[in-house]
């Protein structure tokens, strides 16, 4: 989003200094913030459906200091980490021996096709049916979603490394290995970890939103659906706001340093 | 490569695709028949077209799939209606972007059916539930490439067209939609994506009576294995099918036709 921006001289005319861009961006959320608080205060709805910006923090407050919600984010954190994990590493192996082995892509092709389509939440009965509730058919769906951009995406990428590289390092004597280490997936790097960000997304939505299906015991997708039983609002919002935190953690924590690290060091995007 | 050999080439990969289809078919059958799961768990592919048909010969698979099209739509309606211009806005007037921006980026990470529990608790079960999720699941891509697609046409593209004497209608029109309008069908696209996914989400945790998701749901309480693949089929389709034809006869049409063959992928 910011490289669009960079990119457009007339965005340098914004305000400069630390302050006036912290207060710009705060501004709108100080609006809809005052909103919030007027609509709630005025009492249109009732408390318990909408409730004030301090009751929401106050469960926020609650819930963290009891260690319930720190507990809450922790197991879907630990879902999503192995879920994901198991997506990337069969989603690069898959997406690489695609795009290097003819007889690989033929086989994979028409499988990755006809299963991407489909919501993977659409499995998600069918996972728990076969998996039984708890943890097992998360994770498994979880990979199972993200697995597909990771695959699509590896394999344009090593599909996508130019003939030319791959010629000059085989006339400059490069083995298999070599080739494979230096040339091949350096070349794919940037089409992988852009499956791996979209992977993840991927996961992350799905993540949430199976956790309401699939009864497991903690988890904040459960934490916000449970709380729908008792017309928590308040907690119910708090738990979002964990979600839209982690979200956008993952995002600017996990994602950028790893792109600064390979791609733009390796002079392969700017 | 001649273009013999290139034929070649394209039917043996072809008729490949197709016996991997076939081996996983017949995988398939051959772990459904052997008793090792309970025949409720992975009914036959005989089981699973059988009630295909049957449903689609009662009517009800139709009037599920109808009842899920009539939801996305609206919402993807909506999320278009309100998307498109908001996007241009955005990208035009600095103040407006100013202000959406940052609230786009925090509202952006929460998965839309996050939502479905507060949406539930605020509007009741039922149509309201599921239109606002899609919603809220389409807007964001919709936004995001109408912004970046205004954006990113070429400022030589706007001078050009300046210097030739057009009024700002006339450059709104002629240069800024066909320039961003690869970035607009790519929107489009991804929009409709997010929103079919969010629908069959919304279906299975705001359930009504009717809808593809609240069925394939539906279906785990009674161990219908066969039910829900076969509207896991007809959800395949759909997508598949408005992926394809929609969206691809709308590329076409548009942005080929203009000589602007950057086309997105999701």
């Amino acid at each position: 989003m910011d490289d669009v921006l960079e990119r457009f001289p007339a965005a340098g005319v914004r305000g400069s200094g630390v302050f006036a861009r912290a207060w710009r961006n705060a501004f709108p959320f100080i609006v809809v913030g005052a909103v919030w608080e007027a609509v709630a205060h005025l009492g249109i709805f009732p408390v318990q459906f909408f409730p004030p910006l301090e009751a929401i923090a106050a469960a926020f407050a609650r819930l963290t200091a009891s260690g319930v919600l720190p507990h809450h984010a922790f197991d879907t954190l630990v879902r999503l980490t192995v879920g994901f994990a198991l997506a990337a590493g069969f989603g690069i192996a898959a997406g690489v021996l695609m795009g290097r082995s003819r007889r690989a892509e033929d086989i994979l092709l028409p499988l990755v096709s006809i299963g991407a389509p489909i919501p993977g939440l659409a499995y998600a009965p069918l996972f728990l049916l076969w998996f039984g509730p708890g943890n097992v058919p998360a994770i498994a769906l979880v990979a199972f979603v993200s697995a597909f951009p990771v695959i699509y995406n590896s394999w344009t990428g090593v599909k996508a490394v130019k003939e030319v590289w791959l010629r000059s390092a085989q006339a400059m004597g490069a083995d298999d290995r070599a080739m494979f280490r230096h040339v091949v997936l350096p070349g794919a790097l940037p089409y992988i970890v852009t499956g791996l960000r979209l992977g993840l997304a991927q996961a992350w939505r799905i993540l949430v939103a199976v956790e309401m299906l699939a009864a497991v015991p903690w988890g904040l997708g459960w934490l916000i659906f449970g709380a729908q039983e008792f017309l928590n609002t308040d907690v119910m919002l708090a738990g979002i706001a964990v979600i839209a935190l982690i979200g956008l953690g993952l995002e600017k924590l996990a994602f950028q340093p790893l792109e600064n690290f390979t791609v733009v060091r390796w002079g392969m995007m700017t | 490569m001649t273009a013999a050999a290139l034929f070649s080439e394209r039917s043996s990969s072809l008729r490949r695709g197709a016996l991997t289809l076939v081996v996983a078919a017949l995988l398939y059958e051959a772990l459904a028949r052997s008793g090792y799961f309970p025949q409720a768990l992975t009914p036959t592919l005989g089981a699973i077209a059988h009630t295909l048909f049957a449903s689609l010969a009662d009517g009800t698979m139709i009037l599920h799939a109808a009842a899920t099209l009539y939801r996305v739509l609206i919402g993807f309606g909506f999320a278009v209606a309100i998307g498109l211009p908001l996007g241009v806005l955005i990208a035009r007037l600095r103040p407006v972007e100013n202000f959406v921006l940052p609230l786009m980026s925090a509202l952006m990470p929460i998965p839309s059916l996050a939502w479905v529990p507060v949406f539930i608790l605020w509007f009741g079960l039922g149509n309201t539930v599921s239109v606002l999720i899609v919603f809220y699941a389409a807007l964001f891509p919709m936004l995001l490439n109408t912004w970046s697609g205004v954006r990113a046409v070429n400022p030589i593209w706007l001078r050009a067209a300046g210097a030739m004497g057009a009024n700002e209608h006339a450059l709104f029109w002629k240069v800024i939609v066909p320039g961003a309008s690869p970035f607009i069908i790519a929107g489009l696209r991804q929009s409709f994506l997010r929103a079919w996914i969010a629908v069959i989400g919304a279906e299975m945790l705001a359930g009504s009576d009717w809808g593809l998701g609240w069925v394939i749901f539906d279906a785990k309480e009674f161990l219908d294995a066969d039910v829900m693949l076969a509207s896991l089929i007809v959800i395949g389709l759909i997508g598949f099918a408005t992926e394809r034809l929609v969206f691809g006869s709308l590329e076409r049409a548009t942005i080929y036709r203009w000589g602007m063959a950057r086309s997105g992928r999701v």
